[in-house]
C-alpha cells in the first residue's frame, strides 16, 4: 500500500485569493462580476461560498481553478501563482460532466494517467476511491446507467483520485432530490474526514452551507463582493435536520436579507 | 427474428405489388419487366461473372476514394471546428463543395484527367470531402464544453486533451460525418461511372449505362437493385458496429 500511503498523506493546501476582479465584456456592455475579492483558505478547511445567483461565486471558483484568468489581482496556491488549471485543483460541476465514452472505472482512472504511476498503481487508487464513494459494484457501468446521485459520487471519486491539493465544488448537489442530497452531505463529510482535503463549495442553499462548511463566506451581487463570514463550530458529522444547523442557517439567512436590502 | 420476418414480409409485398402491376397494368414488358425477368438477368450476370467483377471494380474505387476523402475531411473538419476564422474559410468552402452536385465535377475531371481512373477517383473524393468536413466540424462544435474544462482541471491539455477527450467525445458526430461521406461517395461514383467511359474497369455504373443503351430494362432495374443492396450491406458492415458501441455507452439509439 505504499503508493496509497504516499497519495493519502499529501498535506492539504493553502490558498490565497488577493484583490481579484473580473469583468465580463459583451459588445454592448461591460459587467463587473467580481470586485476586489480577498479570501484566504487554510489547509484542510471546508469553505462554502454562498450567495444569490449572479454574485460571481462560480466565476470565483473558475478563477481559483485556473480555468478563467482574473482581470485584476491574483490567486496563490501553495504560495505559487495560479496561471492555468494545472491538475492540482480539481473541479466538480453541477452536472457531473462524466465522460460517456468511459465506464465509471475509466472515468476515475482518467486523471491518474499523468502522475507517473504504473498501471497497477493507477488501478489500485481508482478502486480505493470507488470504494470510498460506495460505487465499487458499479465500476463497469456506463454514465447513462447511473442515477443522479451515483453520477455525483462517481464525479467525486474522479476528482479525489488524482489527490488534488484543493477540491472545488460548483453546486454539486443542486440538481439532486432532497433525500439523495442529504445522504451525500453525510457521505461527503465522512470522506472529507478521511481525506482531509481543502474544499471550496459554491452553493445558494443556506442550509447546505451551514451543514457542510467550517466557514461560510457570504457574497453579494452586482458586482460580486464578499460581504460577511460565518465560522461554524459544530461537531461533525453534522445532520442538516438538527436545530443547531437550522439556527445557524437562520442567522445566515437574515444576513442575506440585509444584504439584498442594501443592494436594492 | 421477428424483425427479420417483418422486413422480409415488407419486401415480399413490394415485389408482389410489382408483379401484380406487370400482369394487370398492361405496360410493355420492355418498359416494366416482371420481377422474374430481372431475377433471370441477375442470375445470368452472376453466373458469367460479369456482375461480381463489376461490383468489385466499383467497390474498389469507392473504398479508395472514400478513404482518401475521409482522411482529408476528418482532420479538416476538426480543424474547422476550432476557430471562427477556419469556419468562415474552410467551412464556407466545404459548404460550397457540398452544395455542388458531384455530377458537376465530371466535365472538369474529364478535361483534367481524361477518361482515366484518376478522373473517377477525383469525382468521388470531391464529392466526399465537403460533406465529411461539414458533418465533422458541426459535430465537434456541439461537444459540451464542460468535458474539455473538466479534463483541463485534471491536467489534460493539448494533444492529450484532443486524443483522450475531444476525439472520443465527438465520436457520435464523426460516425455521422463518415456515414454522410459514404452516401455522398456512393452517389458521386455512380455519377462518374455512368458518364466516364473507361476501359480499365467496368463498374456497376457502366452496366447501368449500357443497360440503357441496349434498352435492356431488366439489366437497368437489376443493377439498380444491386446498388441498393450493396449500399445497405456496406452501411451495416461499416457503421453498425460503431453505432452499437456508441449507443451502449451513450445510452442512445432507443426511442421509446
Amino acid at each position: 500500500m505504499s503508493t496509497m500511503d504516499a497519495l493519502v498523506a499529501a498535506p492539504a493546501a493553502k490558498l490565497a485569493v488577493e484583490h481579484v476582479s473580473k469583468w465580463y465584456r459583451t459588445t454592448r456592455a461591460s459587467v463587473q462580476a467580481l470586485d476586489d475579492v480577498d479570501l484566504a483558505v487554510n489547509e484542510g478547511e471546508f469553505v462554502c461560498l454562498l450567495g444569490p445567483s449572479g454574485c460571481g461565486k462560480s466565476t470565483l471558483l473558475d478563477i481559483i481553478a485556473g480555468l478563467t484568468p482574473p482581470d485584476g489581482g491574483r490567486v496563490l496556491a501553495d504560495d505559487v501563482l495560479v496561471q492555468g488549471p494545472g491538475g492540482r485543483r480539481l473541479v466538480m460541476f453541477q452536472e457531473s460532466a462524466l465522460f460517456p465514452w468511459l465506464n465509471v472505472f475509466g472515468n476515475v482512472m482518467f486523471g491518474l494517467r499523468r502522475l507517473g504511476l504504473n498501471a497497477a498503481q493507477r488501478r489500485e487508487i481508482a478502486e480505493y476511491h470507488l470504494n470510498l464513494v460506495g460505487l465499487a459494484k458499479f465500476k463497469k457501468a456506463y454514465v447513462h446507467e447511473l442515477s443522479g446521485g451515483m453520477k455525483q459520487r462517481a464525479a467525486l471519486a474522479r476528482s479525489l483520485a488524482p489527490d488534488p491539493r484543493v477540491l472545488l465544488m460548483d453546486e454539486p448537489f443542486a440538481a439532486l432530490d432532497g433525500l439523495t442530497r442529504e445522504q451525500l452531505y453525510f457521505d461527503l463529510q465522512g470522506i472529507w474526514g478521511r481525506r482531509k482535503k481543502t474544499i471550496i463549495l459554491v452553493t445558494h442553499n443556506v442550509r447546505e452551507a451551514a451543514c457542510l462548511g467550517d466557514r461560510v463566506v457570504l457574497m453579494s451581487p452586482s458586482p460580486g463582493r464578499i460581504r460577511e463570514e460565518f465560522a461554524i463550530d459544530l461537531p461533525r458529522p453534522r445532520d442538516i435536520n438538527t436545530a443547531e444547523v437550522a439556527a445557524i442557517a437562520q442567522r445566515i439567512t437574515s444576513a442575506l436579507r440585509g444584504l439584498s436590502c442594501n443592494v436594492s | 427474428m421477428q424483425r427479420i420476418l417483418i422486413t422480409s414480409a415488407f419486401f415480399a409485398a413490394l415485389i408482389a405489388l410489382w408483379k401484380a402491376g406487370t400482369v394487370v397494368g398492361g405496360w410493355s414488358p420492355v418498359l416494366l419487366p416482371p420481377p422474374e425477368a430481372v431475377a433471370e438477368y441477375l442470375w445470368g450476370a452472376l453466373k458469367d461473372g460479369s456482375l461480381l467483377e463489376a461490383s468489385l471494380v466499383t467497390l474498389k474505387r469507392l473504398l479508395i476514394g472514400y478513404a482518401i476523402g475521409v482522411l482529408i475531411g476528418l482532420p479538416l473538419g476538426l480543424v474547422t471546428s476550432t476557430s471562427e476564422i477556419f469556419q468562415d474559410t474552410i467551412g464556407a468552402l466545404a459548404l460550397g463543395l457540398q452544395t455542388l452536385p458531384s455530377v458537376c465535377w465530371i466535365p472538369l475531371a474529364l478535361l483534367w484527367f481524361g477518361q482515366t481512373e484518376s478522373a473517377m477517383l477525383f469525382v468521388v473524393i470531391m464529392g466526399t470531402v465537403g460533406s465529411v468536413v461539414i458533418a465533422t466540424s458541426t459535430g465537434a462544435r456541439s461537444i459540451p464544453p464542460i468535458y474539455a474544462r473538466v479534463a483541463r482541471t485534471m491536467g489534460s491539455e493539448g494533444l492529450d486533451k484532443w486524443t483522450r477527450v475531444i476525439l472520443p467525445a465527438s465520436l457520435p458526430f464523426l460516425v455521422t460525418g463518415m456515414k454522410q461521406g459514404w452516401a455522398f461517395a456512393w452517389r458521386s461514383l455512380m455519377a462518374a461511372e455512368i458518364y466516364v467511359t473507361i476501359l480499365t474497369g467496368f463498374g456497376l455504373g457502366h452496366l447501368l449505362h449500357y443497360g440503357r443503351e441496349l434498352s435492356a430494362m431488366d439489366q437497368v432495374i437489376g443493377i439498380m437493385l444491386v446498388i441498393i443492396v450493396i449500399g445497405l450491406l456496406a452501411d451495416k458492415a461499416l457503421f453498425a458496429p460503431w453505432e452499437r458501441f456508441m449507443h451502449r455507452r451513450w445510452g442512445t439509439g432507443v426511442v421509446k
